[in-house]
């Protein structure tokens, strides 16, 4: 049985949406967005609480929706998560469990919710209701109730997000050992570019109900596809440079007073003009005697706790760079600053 | 103490609140979950007999019902009596004005459950039917309560719709509050009396036992308190 979820769904109602999504069985994809992109109104229509305008959605060879099909939640075996658990408060943790499996005799429902409190470490509060759980054992219990029936697929709407750091470290290990033994994709929504680095294995970028790129977390972060892409992944050197001479795979970009070598498949006419990104861990401040080094006045300072962010403007030119320092050397407004570029971390924007 | 007047109105609170909390469930879920055209004129609707003086939906029950309308006649045809001065029609007047005081709490306690539970109920694979009695009844418990208790409150006390529609025929439309009136109407200010402290009491202990009921099944997870 393949388990594999494709959907192609487009919505104008209540605001427009337009995505295209697979997810592999045992894969963990993150859908990652700003607040309002659209992203749990994907995980609804996966789950059949609310339906597309047009598109399909078919897990494996079942179709769950499409112009004939239009299968309730009721039918198609989801584990989901809400974001706010969705746990029934009149019950106790092991009858929210036992919710899901209501088509099992009694004690079949009893045994296997016990196994799945058990399988998130919470066999000692079974009797309790959710009001007596913390926030991180109620989570773990809609997990556990989730699970318990077997889903075809996982859905989890910001499963972390109402919960403090340390809980969600601790349920960060425990998503990823649940993960390691099960063979259905798992959806999760989330904004937390982070979180989505350390748990998923491709992320999905939402934005005004458009999925701008789908990768590795390495390959949005390091790669983006364009500027809204570099924006959301906290990127924060951007920049659109002019293009001085483009031989081979090499082009030279004018950067205030100074040239920049960097590689590049993407033919551009001098003249025209490139728009590139770099991640800070590629900027280092050097001294100013150095040969390779660029130069530039601090415009701005702004301390972030044991960091901090310096915006410096190049010498003859109007792109300010963002370098992290560490806090404890000393800074001044318009002092004179020298700092290396790392060409190879150079991603030049997809022009289009 | 007019003892016939208290069964009736006893009876005619009971009978009230078996046919219209039923009816009371289905629309008050129906108005908390479902978005459609014209749902503020339909919940306006619901909610006219809280304004309109009880007279104004006594008249028209009266036209609308008596022996002169088309209805009446049909009535009279196939039940063989009117409802006008009969318990039937006293008992159709009770329900019509006491709707919003059935429906409003039950809305409210069906939309106090959040989506999200709502949401995970379905995608345990419950049927509408089994997240009704499993999730939703248990959940609104409380403003189903308050619905039963102030729907027989207000049974109890309710006059100008009861004079206009019943009459006041001893064992058939004479409810204690009318009875309470005639006493005053003969100067019998003694036996008025003690009917009215009899209801004031009776009136009082069902608020307080409704209060605690609500309360405890509050505390068991519900979401709405009276």
């Amino acid at each position: 049985m393949n388990y594999e979820l494709r959907l192609k769904a487009t919505l104008q109602q209540p605001f427009a949406l337009q995505a295209e999504l697979q997810c592999g069985e045992g894969e963990l994809l993150a859908l990652l967005g700003p607040s309002g992109s659209g992203k749990s109104t994907v995980l609804r229509l996966i789950a059949g609480l609310q339906y597309p305008q047009s598109g399909s959605i078919e897990l494996g060879s079942n179709v769950w929706f499409d112009q004939r099909v239009r299968l309730a939640p009721q039918q198609r075996r989801v584990g989901y998560v809400p974001q706010n658990y969705g746990l029934f408060p009149h019950m106790s943790a092991l009858d929210n469990v036992c919710a899901g499996l209501h088509h099992l005799p009694r004690h079949e429902q009893t045994r296997q919710a016990r196994k799945w409190l058990e399988r998130v470490h919470l066999s000692d509060y079974s009797k309790r209701k959710p009001a007596e759980l913390s926030g991180g054992q109620q989570q773990r219990v809609a997990l556990a109730r989730a699970l318990a029936a077997e889903p075809s697929i996982l859905l989890l709407d910001e499963p972390f997000s109402a919960l403090d750091s340390i809980t969600r470290e601790s349920l960060y290990v425990q998503l990823a050992e649940l993960k390691a033994g099960l063979k259905i994709p798992i959806i999760m929504v989330t904004h937390d570019l982070n979180e989505a680095s350390m748990l998923a294995d491709r992320v999905a970028l939402i934005d005004n109900g458009r999925i701008l790129q789908v990768g590795s977390p390495a390959n949005v972060t390091r790669q983006p596809v364009s500027r809204r892409v570099a924006e959301l992944v906290g990127l924060h050197n951007i920049f659109r440079s002019e293009v001085v001479v483009q031989d081979n795979a090499m082009v030279t970009l004018k950067l205030g007073r100074h040239l920049l070598k960097v590689p590049t498949k993407q033919a551009v006419l001098p003249g025209g003009y490139l728009e590139w990104v770099l991640p800070t861990d590629a900027l280092e401040i050097t001294t100013q005697d150095e040969i390779a080094a660029l130069h530039g006045f601090v415009s701005n300072i702004l301390r972030l706790g044991n960091l901090v962010r310096l915006f410096v403007r190049v010498d003859g030119g109007t792109e300010v760079f963002q370098l992290q320092a560490a806090s404890h050397h000393h800074f001044e407004l318009d002092q004179p600053l020298a700092f290396k570029l790392d060409v190879s971390k150079v991603h030049i924007l997809p022009m289009v | 103490m007019d003892w016939t007047a208290l069964w009736l109105s006893l009876k005619l609170g009971a009978m009230t609140i078996l046919v219209l909390i039923p009816v009371a469930l289905f629309t008050a879920r129906f108005l908390a979950y479902r978005r459609f055209v014209g749902k503020p004129v339909a919940e306006a609707l619901l909610a006219v007999p809280l304004v309109l003086p009880p007279t104004v939906v006594g008249y028209y029950l009266l036209v609308g019902l008596g022996n002169q309308s088309w209805l009446g006649q049909w009535l009279m045809q196939t039940t063989g009596h009117f409802l006008v001065f009969h318990f039937s029609g006293l008992l159709l007047a009770s329900i019509i004005v006491n709707i919003p005081f059935a429906v409003q709490p039950i809305q409210r306690g069906f939309e106090a459950i959040p989506q999200d539970v709502r949401d995970a109920a379905a995608c345990c694979g419950m049927s509408s039917l089994r997240m009704l009695f499993t999730v939703e009844l248990p959940l609104a418990w409380p403003g189903i309560v308050t619905a039963i208790v102030l729907t027989f409150a207000h049974t109890l006390g309710e006059f100008g719709v009861v004079l206009m529609v019943g009459g006041s025929l001893p064992g058939e439309t004479k409810t204690i509050a009318i009875s309470i009136y005639d006493r005053v109407q003969a100067l019998d200010f003694a036996a008025a009396g003690n009917m009215s402290l009899m209801l004031l009491v009776f009136s009082v202990v069902v608020l307080a036992l409704a209060n605690s009921l609500s309360r405890k099944f509050g505390r068991r997870g519900g979401y709405h308190e009276l």
